[in-house]
């Protein structure tokens, strides 16, 4: 099997893994106790059960599920409803678009990601924006995170068993077990708070969406980082200290190598091949820690919008939600499967 | 009455611990003693890492056990509000705004009052309990579905193996948040689908057991029937009580909220050791013992549990340490974003999350349980540190 027929086989499994899992998501959210909650959140919180039903329909949220799954696709012809005083109501129709040029289709396919109930606006503007912010702060993270878990887990397996071996694992495995709502709470307890009174950093990054500075950027990319370190670090340790067995490093030390050039020459290249699939694997983790970060520090960003979608069943936010999640945590994968080939000639696609 | 000073706060702390003291080190001199008879277990106390992380495991599972369920270490009741005593510093005498403080009841708040004048120090206490009741049995439940369908999956492989893998992956893709968010919340509750994913996630134990005791005794048709009888009397009964809260003796039940946090924990959790488990199956079996034992003529059931699943042993209790934590981490999460749990429960999600709000003015109400889930957690990641070096010495 070549690499081509490789990646598309992936990109297949992707496309229908997507198609399950939003239809799940859309499933759940279109079960009638969420409508209800929707309704009464849009109207008001005393709608009777006759006002919430007939909520519902003139919004064509009663139709079947599979017909609006598909309307949501764009694979079906989007609702229309004449109302009471005769203008035509749609799925295509709003302000922008009258009823007379609306296209038939409005779904995904057709780029109409829909409209958030929350924040009343277009999903896509929503979801752009907030994939801006918190890409920065992913870039930070991984700025951060990535080189400092490479360098403390090659010291730690360079010599394992050393003391610094000892104090570096016993550090990486405190930060695995910090999950981030434990370490963000300390860390503004630390450096934020009037309590303690170092007031070093910002213990809001709500301006950092703004203008991120060091003071008010610093905090949530570190409380990120550092979960997600430990384990990389972990990983690289074990890497390493397995290539610092083998025979070509052994081979190299009674030749006379400095053990800096052993390090860095011989041994690193090979002991980063398995980091590389981990910290591609990350990204799904990190994305939880950006939820909870993004909610601890009050960051407006993506993980922040999961959550207020989430909270107010804004089910075409929530979906669009998923759709870029679940295309992170799979490209990630495909680019890790596809990398470790490329880094390791010794495996095939096959 | 004075407040107290730090000093005096922490030696009424650690004597407020007694009988979690006692029980830590009847457990360690018993095991000590005893360890060169006790395996694996005993083994642990070879290894510094892995006493460490048995004793602070310990350490909560007694507080929990003691502290929640007796009543011993408690100082106050976790859900007594007194309104003189709202965010109050650590060491602060007890009172109350209206009326005196009952006969006998304990003279401060050791480690202050939250924001509704609760008594920090007892909540955390409790909080262990909300832990020890749940992780454990959650992450045992995640490995019996994985196990029961991770050993096929890796043995057999084909379409069972595609189908299967196609489904963890996709719950996998899920982020675990959105997951929560989905599931925990009082209207799913309402339309009955835990139930029904209780119905199905916990009938895999039943069916681990069943499979476990047939291929074993399928030749002594006597001693299979004692057993799968038993299993399916005793399983059924459970399984009725708590997926269906329908026990015929009314004996079980399990709260509704509760229900929902445990099947979003088990279902989270069972994909990952799913693909652990197929794995290292897929690892084993193309070892001679398991050549042997085909030859022999033994069914496919009997060397998956009987012949692989014994020698996978190791790994899969490393993992089970590192689940437990994990669990806790999502239990934890889950009272962070206020889901599931009842918002007066003690459980230390939710207390973080309630004190954080306060964070910039007092630190007293969100530090304990931050830092008790920390040190469980780190436990757990230590003793499972130390049960790997000391399986694989062997």
């Amino acid at each position: 099997m070549t690499l081509a027929k490789f990646i598309l086989r992936r990109v297949g499994v992707m496309l229908l893994t997507a198609l399950c899992l939003t239809f799940i998501v859309f499933f759940l959210t279109n079960l009638y106790p969420n409508l209800e909650k929707l309704a009464k959140t849009q109207g008001n919180f005393r709608m009777s059960d006759e006002e919430v039903a007939s909520y519902l329909g003139r919004n064509g949220y009663l139709q079947p599920l599979p017909v609006k799954y598909g309307q949501w696709l764009g694979v079906l012809p989007g609702w229309t409803q004449e109302g009471e005083d005769g203008t035509l109501r749609g799925r295509c129709i709003d302000q922008d678009t009258p009823a007379a040029d609306a296209p038939r289709f409005c779904g995904i396919l057709q780029g109409d990601w829909g409209y958030s109930t929350v924040f009343r606006a277009e999903v896509s503007g929503i979801i752009g924006e907030k994939l801006g912010l918190t890409g920065r702060l992913m870039l930070w993270v991984m700025l951060l995170m990535v080189p400092s878990a490479l360098i403390l887990g090659v010291m730690a397996g360079m010599r394992e068993g050393s003391r610094t071996d000892r104090t570096l694992s016993t550090f990486a495995i405190t930060t695995t077990a910090t999950p981030e709502y434990v370490s963000g709470v300390l860390f503004i307890a630390i450096f934020a708070s009037s309590a303690v009174g170092l007031k070093w950093f910002k213990g809001t990054a709500t301006s950092a969406m703004g203008n991120p500075s060091f003071e008010n950027f610093f905090l949530p990319v570190l409380t990120i980082a550092l979960y997600g370190m430990g384990y990389i670090a972990r990983m690289t340790r074990a890497s390493m200290a397995e290539v610092m067995t083998a025979q070509y490093i052994r081979t190299a030390r009674l030749k006379g190598v400095s053990f800096p050039n052993i390090v860095l020459k011989h041994a690193l290249r090979n002991a980063l091949i398995a980091p590389f699939t981990v910290i591609m694997l990350q990204f799904p983790w990190l994305l939880n820690g950006v939820v909870i970060v993004e909610t601890l520090f009050n960051y407006k960003g993506f993980g922040w919008t999961l959550v207020q979608a989430a909270s107010n069943n804004d089910i075409e936010l929530l979906l669009a939600v998923s759709v870029v999640s679940v295309i992170v945590v799979l490209v990630t994968q495909l680019i890790s499967d596809i990398g470790y080939v490329y880094l390791n000639p010794r495996i095939s696609v096959t | 009455m004075d407040l107290l000073s730090w000093g005096e706060i922490i030696l009424r702390i650690l004597a407020q611990f007694t009988p979690v003291w006692i029980a830590l080190i009847a457990t360690f001199a018993l095991s000590i003693t005893f360890k060169r008879r006790l395996g694996l277990y005993g083994k642990l106390f070879d290894s510094p890492i892995g006493m460490v992380g048995f004793g602070l495991v310990m350490f909560w599972v007694f507080t929990g056990i003691l502290g929640g369920g007796f009543d011993m270490i408690t100082t106050h009741d976790v859900l007594d509000q007194s309104a003189s005593m709202k965010n109050k510093v650590p060491g602060t005498p007890y009172t109350k705004m209206m009326g005196e403080a009952a006969e006998g009841a304990y003279p401060y708040y050791l480690l202050g009052g939250d924001n509704l004048g609760r008594d920090v120090f007892s909540r955390m206490v409790v909080g262990a309990w909300e832990v020890i009741k749940i992780a454990p049995f959650a992450s045992l439940f995640a490995f019996m579905v994985g196990i029961t369908l991770g050993l096929p999956a890796g043995y057999y492989g084909g379409r069972l193996d595609t189908f299967l893998s196609f489904l963890a992956n996709l719950i996998l893709a899920f982020p675990v948040i959105l997951l929560f968010y989905l599931l925990v919340t009082p209207e799913i509750v309402l339309t009955g689908i835990p139930v029904y994913m209780a119905a199905v996630l916990f009938i895999f134990p039943i069916v681990f057991l069943v499979l476990l005791w047939n291929s074993r005794f399928h030749t002594q048709p006597k001693t299979r029937n004692i057993y799968v009888g038993l299993t399916l009397v005793i399983g059924l009964w459970l399984y009725s009580g708590i997926a269906w809260n329908a026990d015929p003796l009314g004996l079980i039940g399990f709260p509704p909220n509760l229900l929902v946090v445990f099947v979003a924990v088990v279902f989270v959790n069972s994909p990952t050791v799913f693909r652990i488990v197929r794995g290292l199956t897929m690892d084993i079996k193309t070892r001679d013992y398991v050549a042997a034992a085909q030859t022999r003529g033994e069914g496919p059931w009997y060397i998956m549990l009987w012949e692989i699943l014994p020698n996978v042993r190791g790994p899969l209790l490393v993992d089970f340490c590192l689940r437990i934590g994990y669990t806790t981490i999502l239990l934890g999460t889950l009272g962070f974003f206020g889901l599931g749990l009842s918002p007066e429960s003690p459980d230390w999600g939710s207390t973080i999350n309630e004190g954080r709000k306060l964070l910039s003015l007092y630190l007293h109400p969100a530090l304990p349980p931050a830092l008790a889930l920390l040190s469980l957690v780190l436990g757990l990641n230590l003793l499972a540190d130390g049960l790997r070096e000391e399986s694989l010495r062997d």
